[in-house]
């Protein structure tokens, strides 16, 4: 009874949609401290991906449970717009968001240095305003120069980038509908001095081959946003 | 091996320095070297470096006098916000003795106190108490906020900085170590020394701050500018020649506002004889100070290195606020 | 539980009682307005509105759905609203709360009973197909003064909205997406919030006054100057004078706050 006419979103036969680089990343800036409110906070745009993460803490728990005598524990919510996406997404956490949530917290807390605050909580609000593609991996970068504008001591900081397989090629930073078609996708954070993996996912098809590819260029790509990540941070008390 | 300078803008992660070195505050060691754990400002002193953050909480110390608002009232003790993870207590012995009274007619929610660290246990159970010159409750005035990386750079050498404010504005300051700041005088003047504290806090880490302070607070509260060739003198005189000395300054100025504030502070009759009782706790009061200023003394100083480094823009700190679609 | 310091309550009180606010402001001024619109491009209207350091996102989603059987013939708007747990330390992430509902309904209230949208064209097939416009807003910072940001912010989102065209062939609907057209605008209104503390109402309290307003008024007002919403919060009374002094003043500040719309 319903007949939607839109515009063609298939694949051309170009290598990438976008004219790209198999190797090359998105348009990206970052800005830290930009709300008033939270102790620290970033606004990363990427391609069109808009994300702005804010960070409290460490400050207070009260939720017992979660309380560690030695450390401080991480509260990290990922949540999307119902306008960030093309079809109204409800409010709320759903399942995916809840997975996210949950790998971004364990993606960065290999680079804080929680036995500094015994007992308290760093919460880390993640809000994706607009996705195309790529929104965890925005979200684990720009989480973690909002965790440096907070004043939490880190160990390195923490930078995230996809690739993946689209039309049988290995292709860095997958765009949203490269991400829809295309056969793989294998998100990565490290962090940049050690180059050590912090978050590693794999969705789709690849040969042991080509994962190794895939991993060497998503680290590669990291590489280059960390140098980005470090410029939002000195330029928020420079020039 | 060395690889930066005093007073580089650094961030997590970045290696400082390769062996030879001693890792101080805001650094860490990994495989022989040093990396920063912060976002700060380098500081090299005797082959040890550190970094001073321009961001963090208060972590209470033993020692530290704070700023607290009562939050809570229990069975034998207060509840305060001492804006900081940890939360503070003040026990009705600290107060009456072994006396036993309504706490709520002695403290109520909501009231602001000066307060010192007794104790912080294994637990960051952090004990306050009241014993001590200048203690007390505080009536009237203002509460300002500042990042309490920044409490140095606002009392300033020998309290130069927040001796100026107080002068030109006629008002009393008090200066918690946990960044919480109260302000008392007339009600415009209260609002000059807030713009000013805010001043310093977003711009403490950038150099000849003294003198913007000074053109400033002249501005505002309608006096004339004093030539700028006399603070060349004022400038210099502050320059630290070495760390102890340093820290002798700084345990000066904490000891300095305590006096100034004796008589600003009106407490409450149970803590006014508290007080007499305990005048003699004055003495330990500046020893303690000490150990702050140890610390105090890595700031960010600032005037030193005035004219020929001019690496951070002060007007452009302040948060810009994000665009939307920034590459437009 | 946000517990405030006596002396804070007492200075902000003090400095209004002799006409005078921490920022400077007069009694009856707004803090700086920002508006820009077109902000997300997957949202079919969007809009970014800051009042002094408060911070909303709007944006707006149609789709179709049934209508409610007593209203057969006319479109849907739906308002909803996120006090993101990013934009204050006192706001918890979770269900929207009482806050939120109320800041959604009376936002929603504004914008229907100023009739602004003509929601008859919005219907497609009587009884069974109309379209339903979601307006959704996103709080990103709190500093005060949520309400008439937030109407703002919406009603920018929708007079910028592009929804795709809808034909009837037949029995069949036809949703062209590539062919965009405006909502039906008939109207405008936009919302003036006053906060009483001391023996004063203050116009645009920030967070610090909100904070210890005894009486909160807010008035919407269209474009032609009818009355179209109001709501009274706080456990204060307040007299019929201040009611109608508050009025008054939002005529004229209803006019000035119009010139930020696109």
């Amino acid at each position: 009874m319903i007949i939607i006419l839109t515009e063609g979103t298939n694949l051309g036969t170009k290598s990438r949609d976008d004219g790209r680089a198999f190797d090359e990343l998105r348009p990206l800036t970052i800005e830290a401290g930009v709300l008033e409110r939270a102790d620290g906070s970033a606004y990363l745009e990427f391609g069109g991906n808009k994300v702005l993460v804010a960070v409290y803490g460490p400050k207070e728990s009260f939720i017992r449970r979660f309380q560690r005598p030695d450390r401080a524990y991480i509260r990290c919510r990922y949540n999307m717009a119902p306008f960030s996406v093309d079809d109204r997404k409800r409010p709320g956490p759903d399942r995916r968001s809840v997975e996210i949530s949950k790998i971004t917290a364990e993606a960065l807390q290999p680079a804080i240095l929680l036995e500094k605050y015994p007992r308290s909580v760093i919460e880390i609000f993640i809000e994706v305003l607009e996705a195309e593609g790529g929104t965890r991996c925005a979200g684990i970068t720009a989480a973690s120069v909002a965790l440096a504008d907070a004043g939490i001591p880190m160990r390195d900081m923490v930078v995230a980038c996809a690739s993946g397989k689209v039309n049988d090629e290995v292709v860095l930073d997958l765009s949203e509908v490269e991400d829809k078609d295309g056969q793989a996708d294998v998100p990565v954070a490290i962090m940049p001095r050690s180059g050590k993996i912090t978050l590693l996912q794999s969705d789709g098809s690849l040969t042991p081959e080509e994962f190794e590819k895939a991993v060497d260029l998503a680290v590669e790509g990291c590489q280059s946003i960390s140098k980005v990540q470090k410029e939002a941070l000195k330029n928020r008390y420079g020039e | 091996m060395i690889l930066v300078k005093d007073k580089d803008l650094v961030v997590p992660g970045e290696i400082l320095a390769e062996e030879e070195s001693h890792a101080g505050r805001g650094t860490f060691k990994e495989e022989n070297k040093i990396c920063s754990s912060v976002v700060g400002l380098v500081s090299i002193r005797n082959n040890k470096i550190s970094v001073i953050p321009l961001q963090s909480k208060y972590i209470p110390k033993r020692g530290d006098v704070v700023i607290g608002e009562i939050n809570d009232i229990r069975f034998s003790m207060w509840g305060l916000d001492i804006n900081s993870p940890y939360s503070g207590l003040l026990p009705a012995s600290e107060v009456f003795g072994k006396e036993k009274r309504e706490l709520e007619r002695v403290f109520d929610v909501g009231d602001v106190l000066f307060l010192r660290v007794i104790d912080v246990d294994e637990v960051k159970k952090v004990k306050l108490g009241l014993k001590g010159r200048g203690l007390g409750k505080f009536k009237g005035g203002i509460l300002v906020y500042i990042t309490p990386t920044k409490v140095p750079r606002l009392i300033g050498k020998k309290g130069s900085m927040i001796n100026m404010i107080k002068d030109k504005t006629r008002c009393d300051i008090v200066v918690g170590q946990n960044g919480v700041v109260w302000v008392k005088g007339k009600p415009d003047m209260e609002r000059i020394a807030e713009k000013l504290i805010k001043m310093i806090e977003e711009q403490a880490h950038t150099s000849g701050l003294t003198d913007r302070v000074r053109d400033l607070l002249a501005e505002l509260t309608g006096e004339e500018i004093v030539s700028h060739s006399n603070d060349k003198e004022t400038e210099s005189e502050t320059i630290p020649s070495d760390d102890s000395k340093d820290q002798e300054t700084e345990s000066d100025v904490e000891e300095d506002s305590q006096n100034d504030e004796k008589d600003q502070l009106e407490t409450d009759e149970d803590q006014d004889t508290q007080q007499s009782e305990n005048d003699d706790d004055a003495e330990e009061v500046v020893a303690d100070e000490k150990t702050d200023a140890t610390e105090d003394a890595d700031k960010p100083d600032k005037e030193s290195d005035s004219k020929e480094e001019k690496k951070f823009s002060p007007h452009k700190i302040i948060g810009s606020k994000f665009n939307f679609n920034l590459k437009r | 539980m946000n517990i405030v310091p006596e002396i804070t309550r007492k200075s902000i009180t003090d400095l209004i009682n002799n006409q005078e606010r921490a920022d400077g402001r007069s009694l009856n001024d707004y803090r700086e307005i920002s508006l820009e619109t077109d902000v997300i491009s997957k949202a079919e209207g969007s809009a970014r509105v800051k009042i002094g350091n408060t911070q909303i996102v709007v944006g707006t989603k149609s789709q179709l759905g049934d209508p409610f059987p007593d209203t057969p013939k006319v479109g849907v708007i739906i308002t909803n609203s996120e006090l993101l747990p990013m934009a204050a330390p006192e706001f918890e992430s979770g269900p929207p709360d009482e806050h939120s509902v109320e800041l959604s309904r009376v936002v929603d209230r504004c914008i229907r009973e100023s009739r602004m949208v003509d929601l008859e064209k919005l219907c497609i097939i009587e009884g069974k197909k109309v379209r339903m416009v979601f307006i959704d807003l996103h709080i990103l910072d709190y500093d005060g003064n949520l309400f008439d940001a937030a109407v703002l912010g919406a009603v920018a989102a929708l007079l910028t909205t592009k929804i795709p065209k809808i034909t009837l062939e037949g029995s069949e609907i036809v949703i062209d997406a590539e062919n965009k057209e405006s909502l039906p605008i008939r109207d405008k209104a936009l919302m003036c919030t006053f906060a009483k503390i001391g023996d004063n109402m203050i116009l645009d309290p920030s967070i610090d006054e909100e904070e210890i307003l005894s009486a909160r008024l807010s008035i919407g007002m269209t474009e032609s100057g009818k009355i179209c919403a109001m709501q009274k919060g706080g456990a204060t009374p307040l007299t019929k004078e201040e009611i109608m002094s508050a009025v008054k003043l939002t005529e004229e500040k209803t006019k000035v706050l119009m010139e930020y719309l696109p």
